[in-house]
């Protein structure tokens, strides 16, 4: 039997579109009285809906240890403005920033920017993964003690510690260093839902957590075991990343449902797994996966967040926490940290530490 | 018979743009950190300002090819701390420097309708234009404007002229797309074709509660100027004296009319230093060192190379100015607006040095810089309240030279003298940003 890891535990809060913050502030902290890793917020140019990093920005004063995980999308966005945007919430959050890299594949969407016609998605999930690329060495851009404040030489920053990125895609280039600052977690947590193919090359390459979306463990495992192994392929350690099922979650108004479990299909997800069933079954169901070494945690997505969340924190956490599953308090104050991750040092750092990571 | 006093309004800048914010000052903090921000937002907010407003980096200057290291460098991205500050302030206006040249009007409508609904109506933006290849560098659209990398299909038949015109558009076109959602809440189909931006499809988010964001418009071309009075509601100047302020204000808000506008739907706020004492010698004390601490030796060297176009490194910055003409158009500096003709900049200069016996660095002191207003609480409010009782302004956008405590003394000590003397307000009447300046929600049009 593997070795239990420890449970990762994250939940989405975005539902029918809403436009005041305190419905999301609510969400997030009750996703925090959960001790959850993170919360994501979904976001899109083709569907209603506020933008989502700014929602999140919004929440993280309100908020002080929950991880906060936007969708940011790739394609018809500025790389630059994107790093810079993700950095910032790093800062404002003090260190529980993340981003679900997304790509927008629709000729509806591509008409909202008129400059450039829709592509396969496989094309656009690599340009993602060079947005990614270019964001990351763009957070590296600044060594962390770059700022030295220097009054005998009147020096405000160590320009030595400053570093043009000079990355240069294939839809792109990006000179740089960074405008933000090295943000508080060296960098903010790459996620990206892995489950379809063209996605999961990138996932594989630049993710810190990858969202899988499949019906069984063995399905689940059997993907994991495909990101880890592509992952080392690109010279990364595999333990650094963290696999998450993705589950779309209706909790009901039963305790228990009466045939609790998992239906494929695209009822109400996209495309994926949706569960049905009581709190106490999703407890059980999410033990099993864990304890079957499949997954390292969950991503659940409330098909109706002010209800579901409740029932999640309630009754699925709180029942995971009673069997010594889940933590029942964030130990560190840093997204990372919650993920067990190690802040990255600078890829430009002199005599920085290795932490199998591409250079 | 008497009439009430004309009332001014108050914005804050936070600094840390240029040489401005004195860092080696031992209260000077981070310019980073949330709490700095949060810091100076909720001391404008204490002392009831229309807005707080922050500026926007896009690439690092540099010199001589060399990252510029003298001043405070590293902002973070605006409309994200602005989202975070709504949550700690109720009544502020929120206001974002966001480029016009390297942003797209769907996005970036859509990043400052979700500020305006996040923070209830407090959201402005500050309309700037960048023609730099050097900033372009960190953009898709690349160093070259005129490339644009547009693909042929949709960009062939497509120039990239003047960003003014540009700005325009982007500004015309987001108040489309707010205008896109009936009142009552209901999206609707845009489709917008221009010069620039074709943008077609429906919006995903519903009007603001300002109708628009606020829109402020930088600078005083004669462009800037036009573009102002057809389409902003604030224009962030600066003006040094009264009498250049009062032209400007004319000039400005005679423009007005033609636009169908009245002359109270713009208000012009220039960016202004200030520097409080007991007294007002010891405030002229204060500033002196302040200007000495803003212009390093370093710094006078830097802004005489910008002028002149080359390496001056062998000159001493106590000594005379160079004999030799600048050469135009050297791009010796980079990243930095370049202000006016090089050889009528450096005539000027060469005339106040010799006036006064200035070195460079005294000459650079003298010459550079913003207004500042300078004295005892009791002489800066008499002053401030002369600018906008004579016509040379609508009000102020303060830029302390201390983060983030840098505007504490001004809410304590000046604020309540601008209230006794009734010119300015003693409560927020309203919530938005629109209703603190007096200005009315544009009409929708559908």
């Amino acid at each position: 039997m593997p070795p239990i890891r420890p449970l990762h535990l994250a939940a989405e809060i975005g539902g029918p579109p809403r436009y005041d913050p305190g419905h999301y502030t609510a969400l997030a902290r009750l996703a925090e009285r959960g001790a959850l890793d993170f919360v994501t917020l979904g976001d899109s140019f083709a569907r209603p809906g506020p933008d989502a990093l700014a929602v999140l920005s919004r929440v993280a004063p309100a908020t002080r240890r929950v991880g906060l995980v936007p969708t940011v999308t790739t394609t018809h966005t500025e790389p630059f403005h994107v790093s810079s945007a993700v950095a910032t919430l790093d800062w404002v959050s003090r260190g529980r920033a993340g981003w679900q890299v997304d790509v927008s594949t629709t000729g509806a969407e591509a008409r909202l920017f008129g400059r450039r016609p829709a592509a396969p998605a496989a094309e656009l999930w690599r340009e993602a993964g060079e947005v990614a690329d270019a964001g990351a060495r763009l957070w590296d851009s600044w060594e962390d003690d770059a700022e030295i404040r220097d009054t005998a030489s009147g020096r405000f920053i160590d320009r030595d510690k400053l570093h043009h990125v000079d990355f240069e895609g294939a839809t792109f280039s990006v000179r740089g260093p960074a405008i933000v600052p090295r943000p508080p977690q060296g960098r903010p947590v790459t996620v990206v839902d892995g489950t379809a193919d063209p996605a999961r090359e990138t996932a594989a390459r630049h993710a810190d957590v990858v969202l899988v979306r499949a019906t069984t463990p063995e399905r689940t495992a059997g993907i994991r075991a495909d990101v880890r192994r592509r992952a080392a392929a690109h010279g990364r350690d595999p333990d650094t990343l963290r696999v998450l099922a993705a589950l779309t979650v209706d909790l009901g108004d039963a305790e228990s449902a009466p045939e609790p479990g998992l239906e494929s299909g695209p009822p109400l997800a996209a495309h994926g797994t949706y569960y049905r069933g009581g709190p106490v079954d999703l407890a059980d169901l999410i033990t099993q996966w864990h304890r079957a070494g499949a997954v390292d945690g969950f991503h659940l997505t409330p098909i109706t967040p002010e209800r579901d969340l409740e029932r999640i924190v309630n009754g699925t956490v709180a029942l995971l926490q009673h069997r010594s599953l889940f933590r029942t308090f964030h130990p560190g104050g840093t997204l990372r940290e919650h993920l067990g991750l190690a802040r990255p040092a600078s890829r430009y750092a002199p005599g920085r530490v290795l932490q199998g990571e591409r250079t | 018979m008497t009439t009430a006093p004309k009332q001014l309004h108050l914005a804050a800048h936070f600094p840390g743009v240029d040489n401005t914010t004195v860092w080696a000052d031992p209260r000077s903090r981070s310019q980073i950190d949330f709490s700095s921000f949060e810091h100076l937002a909720r001391t404008a907010e204490r002392g009831l300002f229309d807005f707080f407003f922050l500026a926007e980096g896009l690439r690092l200057r540099e010199h001589n090819g060399l990252i510029h290291d003298l001043d405070v460098a590293g902002c973070p991205e605006p409309l994200t701390v602005l989202a975070a500050l709504a949550a700690v302030t109720d009544r502020l206006g929120l206001a974002a420097t966001v480029n016009a040249t390297f942003n797209e009007p769907y996005e970036l409508a859509r990043r400052l309708a979700t500020l305006d609904h996040l923070s209830a109506g407090r959201a402005g933006w500050n309309v700037v234009t960048s023609s730099d290849a050097f900033t372009g560098e960190n953009f898709r659209r690349g160093g070259c404007l005129n490339r644009a990398g547009l693909p042929q299909a949709l960009g062939s038949a497509r120039t990239e002229g003047n960003p003014l015109t540009r700005a325009a558009e982007l500004v015309a076109t987001a108040r489309g797309l707010w205008d896109s959602w009936t009142p009552d809440g209901t999206p609707r189909r845009f489709a917008h074709r221009g010069e620039h931006f074709r943008v077609e499809g429906e919006f995903t988010v519903p009007r603001p509660p300002q109708g628009h964001p606020v829109v402020i418009q930088a600078g005083d071309s004669p462009e800037g100027r036009e573009f102002a009075a057809s389409a902003a509601d604030i224009i962030f100047t600066r003006h040094g004296t009264l009498e250049a302020g009062r032209t400007f204000y004319a000039d400005v808000k005679a423009r007005l009319a033609k636009y169908g506008r009245e002359p109270d739907e713009l208000k012009i706020m220039p960016g202004v230093g200030f520097v409080l004492g007991d007294s007002d010698a010891e405030a002229q004390e204060k500033a002196s060192e302040i200007r000495r601490q803003q212009i390093s030796p370093q710094h006078a060297m830097l802004a005489l190379e910008q002028v002149w176009g080359q390496d001056l490194s062998s000159y001493d910055p106590d000594g005379p100015l160079p004999e030799s003409d600048p050469v135009p158009d050297a791009a010796l500096v980079q990243g930095r607006v370049r202000t006016g003709d090089a050889l009528a900049v450096a005539a000027r200069w060469r005339a106040l040095s010799r006036e006064k016996g200035l070195s460079i660095r005294q000459t650079v002191i003298e010459a550079t810089g913003r207004r500042s207003f300078i004295g005892s609480p009791r002489t800066v409010a008499a002053e401030l309240a002369e600018y906008v009782a004579a016509e040379a302004a609508d009000g102020f956008v303060l830029v302390p030279h201390l983060t983030p405590g840098g505007l504490d003394d001004f809410v304590d000590e000046v604020v309540p003298l601008l209230q006794e003397r009734g010119v300015f307000r003693t409560a927020y009447t309203g919530s938005t940003l629109r209703s603190h300046l007096g200005l009315a929600e544009p009409v929708w049009k559908g």
